[in-house]
């Protein structure tokens, strides 16, 4: 983060984690609008891709969950992939525990804006006041957009028509991409587990009759060399 | 309920019951680095299980070309620490490109 060297409490910190906040924004709003097309456009009704942001709010969740219902896995494959993925915001929480503020109000409201993103942004700022600053202004600017964005995505989607002549299926893949390669590039364990996890989860999709959801699950088998590799 | 609404209602209680692990916690208890470590190793390792199997596989079947050299160009892009805006875009185009010119 750039901005993160200048001294603390200067009055321009508020402009400056606006101006930083709002790339992230931008991108998750496109994101966001990919989300709403692709349940829509996959026969999920307007209200389900837009309710689902407002109260789960968590992209690769909400996506995975999409997915697996939308390839027939049911309800329950689609709820332990999308909890499955979210149990990393319990360390986040516990990450950010004591920027969020002390009061009651400020903890349980600020507990639903604990995102990657944005726990992200937060520690990327010197001082506590800085660190309190962005999470709030980063937190609140990004559910904003991307719930527009989802909202912008579920309306178009129907008008879309086949979202992957946009290459929108394309888009889902290299969000993770994104997310996912510096822990890979940095963390040798993290590589091998992720590699092994991966080749199991597809060997598993293409397994005729196997649930959806189940392939991704069963890539937990990867921790095994994880561990092994932290351990040697 | 619909099957659709009780997982957006399980999925949200959920994922706001691990949200507030930390303000509920703080000061109390701590997560052992080692269990910190292997949670977010456990992320990654599902995280890179469902981009391989989305670009890769749909339904049981192979996708076809077009989405994983998608993929494939966004993961080049993000390897040059490109911004995840044009990593996302990236593999959009090229797929859609790609099907434009008449590959699957």
């Amino acid at each position: 983060m750039r901005t993160a060297n200048r001294t603390p409490s200067s009055p321009a910190v508020l402009p400056e984690i606006v101006r930083d906040a709002s790339l992230i924004w931008l991108a998750s709003g496109i994101v966001g609008v990919s989300f709403g097309a692709i349940a829509v456009a996959g026969g999920l009704p307007v209200w389900v891709p837009v309710v689902m942001s407002l109260v789960v709010y968590a992209g690769s969740a909400q996506f995975s969950a999409v997915a697996v219902l939308l390839a027939g896995g049911g309800p329950l494959a689609a709820t332990a992939t999308g909890l499955l993925l979210n149990t990393r915001t319990a360390a986040y929480s516990l990450a950010v525990a004591d920027i969020l503020g002390s009061g009651w109000f400020s903890r349980l409201a600020g507990a639903h804006l604990v995102t990657d993103e944005t726990v992200a942004f937060a520690l990327a700022q010197q001082d506590p006041l800085r660190r309190r600053t962005a999470f709030w202004v980063s937190g609140l600017g990004l559910f904003a957009a991307w719930n527009t964005g989802v909202l912008i995505g579920a309306l178009a989607g129907g008008a879309l028509g086949d979202t992957d002549a946009y290459g929108l299926d394309a888009a889902f893949p290299a969000v993770l991409v994104a997310l996912t390669l510096p822990a890979v590039r940095k963390d040798a364990a993290v590589r091998r587990a992720a590699l092994l996890g991966a080749v199991v989860a597809v060997a598993v999709t293409v397994t005729p009759g196997v649930p959806a959801g189940v392939p991704v699950l069963l890539a937990l088998v990867g921790l095994a060399l994880y561990r092994r590799g932290a351990a040697a | 309920m619909s099957p659709t609404v009780a997982v957006i209602l399980a999925l949200a209680v959920g994922t706001y019951a691990f949200r507030l692990v930390g303000p509920v916690l703080h000061g109390r208890v701590e997560l052992s680095a080692r269990v910190q470590e292997l949670l977010s190793a456990g992320a990654v390792v599902l995280l890179v299980a469902l981009l391989a199997t989305g670009a890769l596989t749909e339904g049981d079947g192979f996708a076809g070309w077009a989405r994983p050299a998608g993929v494939l160009v966004g993961g080049v892009l993000a390897w040059r620490r490109a911004p995840f805006v044009v990593v996302v875009l990236g593999a959009a185009v090229v797929t859609a490109v790609l099907r434009l010119a008449g590959v699957a």
